[in-house]
């Protein structure tokens, strides 16, 4: 993925999705669902777990500015050199030019959102830097030409089949469609990249203030050769990843893998301070950390928005997302997909270029119930829902006008009972001409949207005047 | 003798006449003294989602007012709606206004129609006979927001005849969510689709749940899908004799 989007319109690709997007993605995400619900059911104090992972991160969201200076004080006198990005462009920038001070031709990088999110790999390869993705399903989409299509699954949309025929194309071989080989391909290519790049790149999973700490949560192991084979480790890494201490660490670390894929600890867990510091010591000589802004001070403003930052990106809200599970990772139009997208996008790009997002939701608050952090999903979608239909301090309304005006109108009717009344009255007569074999089968705009999904049941509304008149137990009308 | 003042739903008032009757019925036999606010319309819940808290206020202070004539507890055949009362009119209105401590009382005695029998009338017996398999759809505003696991279920389990078989997604959301069949059709169609074809493979010949809007939604697809699959709410269910 390169440029943020325009504009993202989820509706428009809901209408042709390929059918063996939601095959793929089900299958995948039920697996990861029952993992995490036996891991869970094992820990008895999951839920104060889950407390105490919330609260540290609103600790941390409300003192952030502390925690990162303390953050930059201990990576300085590790060694390591810390930088500051406004904006994409400027984190883009600032890895473009310590590539060229060190004469990077060829980057091997890790698995990062963060570096998803500046699209850093588009920007690269403009400069002539060559820039492998070594986790497999993101070399796997860094073949196919996307973005990911879920947080810790890039290539969950895609079967082995489709898969192999990606390698054959890209490769120019004849992949079978089988994931084993299909891996040994890639680590055999992968191998001889780790062993020629000049530069590794990563993301993280958090930063410890306490001892200027980056930790990688990883399953692969390219996330180690990428950080510790090439003399050059350069991170780019949210400044919402923060947390104060190894003690919070503990917490944190329990809550992300069990949530996440089903296991108790990733098989591999890095903790990065600065560069190697003598000779023989693993990792790289010059280690530099990009700490990445990107509009989040600004977000960090509103209270309700801001809890989107407290994720820890585990994915398991999209996981159990019913929506995210029918329209796969892509309809969500950026990086970053399922609920969490929904919440996160529109507060990055903007209310106008997202609007369609906080709407792409039942509310089923299925998503809430197994956030590892507790973030208030359905909350902030119906905040960012407001921010679409009435604007806020952050946005002016961006809804069409005629969708305003009937609200205003239904606002009208049903603050005022007569007008619901006569409504009611009239509406089962109206609709009655649909209305064949006990069913409305199909009906006026826009309940249209409604019928060619399945028939409405016939308006019946006569309890109130069964009520007054043909109820064989006269109860009382508080009304009269 | 306990009161209960009837809040129907727009829901329920537009398309669910039996259901009401029946729902009056059950309360009455069990000794309960109903009444019905007649200027009730709808809690204001469809705007309240979709963005508009200013248009949902002069709705929401019509339903305060409505029922706040009397001091009898609220009841309603829908857990969403329930919840819109209960956890969202509070919201709506600055604290240490009236309408603010209204919304907090009105709040503090508003019920789901089976919370009601269950938890406030101890009743778990309605004297229901049903001799069929019956598989149950968790409806997730009466799951989640109300947190409401056990009470349908306790009900279910006392009806005379009644098999019952669970789904194997049973708290899955079956793709209603409001506006957005008609926001989002086609992704509320597939929701609606593998709800039906979980329940056809349940076995059962009866699905039952405790909200109008998923029941529009799951009645209406498990018809078009020809299936004859009775779904219900789970009040004309407790009401078969
Ligand atoms: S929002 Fe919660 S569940 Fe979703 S990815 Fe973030 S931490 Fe995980």
């Amino acid at each position: 993925m390169s440029e943020p989007p325009a504009y993202i319109g989820f509706e428009e690709y809901s209408e042709h999705i390929p059918a063996s997007i939601p095959a793929a993605v089900q299958q995948a995400t039920s697996r990861f669902v029952s993992g995490r619900a036996a891991r869970v059911a094992e820990l008895p104090e999951w839920e104060q777990l889950r407390q105490a992972g919330s609260e540290i991160r609103l600790h941390t969201i409300e003192n952030m500015d502390v925690y990162l200076a303390q953050l930059e004080e201990k990576i300085l006198s590790a060694g390591g050199h810390v930088h500051w990005a406004q904006t994409a462009e400027d984190a883009n920038r600032i890895v473009l030019q310590i590539a060229k001070e060190h004469n990077v031709k060829t980057a091997v990088k890790s698995k990062s959102m963060a570096t998803e999110e500046i699209g850093l790999n588009h920007f690269l390869e403009k400069e002539n830097i060559q820039i492998i993705e070594t986790d497999l399903g993101e070399y796997i989409i860094q073949l196919a030409g996307t973005g990911p299509s879920h947080i810790i699954v890039p290539a969950v949309h895609l079967k082995k089949e489709e898969i192999a025929a990606i390698f054959s194309e890209k490769l120019d071989m004849n992949a079978p469609a089988d994931p084993i080989e299909l891996a040994r391909i890639a680590r055999e290519i992968l191998r001889e990249k780790f062993l020629t790049a000049e530069m590794g790149i990563s993301g993280g999973n958090f930063l410890v203030a306490e001892t200027g700490t980056l930790v990688m949560v990883t399953n692969e192991g390219n996330g180690r050769m990428c950080t510790t084979m090439p003399e050059l480790h350069v991170a780019v890494v949210g400044i919402d990843k923060i947390i104060p201490d190894w003690e919070s660490l503990t917490v944190f670390l329990k809550l992300l893998a069990r949530s996440a894929t089903g296991q108790k600890l990733s098989t591999y867990t890095q903790f990065i301070t600065g560069p190697r510091h003598e000779e023989g010591e693993f990792g790289p000589k010059e280690f530099h950390l990009i700490l990445l802004d990107n509009g989040r001070s600004n977000i960090l403003q509103d209270p309700i928005g801001r809890e989107v930052f407290k994720c820890i990106r585990c994915g398991a809200c999209a996981n159990v997302c019913p929506v995210y599970k029918n329209v796969g990772g892509f309809a969500y139009g950026w990086f970053i997909s399922g609920p969490i997208g929904a919440i996160l996008s529109p507060q990055m790009l903007g209310i106008k270029t997202a609007r369609e997002l906080p709407y792409a939701s039942t509310l089923c608050g299925a998503c809430a119930d197994v956030c590892p952090v507790k973030i208030p999903i359905p909350t902030i979608l119906r905040h960012l829902r407001r921010r679409v239909a009435e604007g806020d301090a952050i946005s002016l309304p961006t809804i069409p006008v005629p969708i305003r005006a009937a609200a205003g109108l239904s606002s009208l009717a049903l603050a005022h009972n007569w007008i619901y009344r006569f409504g009611a009255l009239i509406l089962p007569t109206l609709m009655s001409i649909f209305k064949r074999n006990g069913w409305i089968p199909s009906a006026p705009y826009p309940l249209s949207r409604w019928t060619k999904s399945r028939p409405l049941p016939p308006f019946t509304s006569h309890f109130r005047r069964w009520w007054k008149t043909a109820r064989p137990t006269q109860g009382k009308d508080s009304t009269r | 003798m306990p009161k209960a003042q009837l809040f129907i739903t727009c829901l329920g008032d537009q398309f669910y006449t039996t259901t009401l009757q029946n729902m009056t019925h059950i309360l009455e036999r069990l000794g309960v003294d109903v009444s019905f606010p007649s200027e009730q319309t709808c809690c204001g819940q469809p705007l309240f989602n979709n963005g508009f808290e200013e248009k949902t206020r002069p709705v929401a202070l019509n339903f305060l007012r409505a029922f706040s004539k009397s001091d009898a507890p609220i009841v309603a055949p829908s857990g969403s709606c329930v919840s819109m009362v209960k956890h969202h009119y509070a919201e709506l209105f600055k604290e240490g206004t009236p309408e603010h401590a209204l919304a907090v009382d009105i709040a503090s005695r508003t019920y789901e129609f089976t919370e009601y029998l269950v938890n406030v009338l101890k009743v778990t017996d309605v004297g229901a006979v049903y001799p069929h398999k019956v598989t149950y759809h968790a409806s997730c505003h009466y799951l989640r927001e109300m947190g409401l696991k056990t009470e349908a279920k306790t009900l279910l389990n006392q009806v005379k005849g009644l098999e019952f078989v669970q789904l194997k997604e049973e708290e899955t959301c079956c793709g209603f969510g409001g506006a957005f069949t008609v926001t989002y059709p086609e992704v509320s169609r597939s929701m609606m689709e593998n709800k039906v074809k979980d329940i056809v493979a349940s076995g059962a010949d009866t699905v039952v749940m405790c909200e109008p809007g998923c029941l529009m939604n799951v009645a209406g697809g498990l018809h078009k899908a020809g299936s004859h699959i009775r779904a219900m709410h789970i009040i004309d269910l407790l009401s078969s004799q």
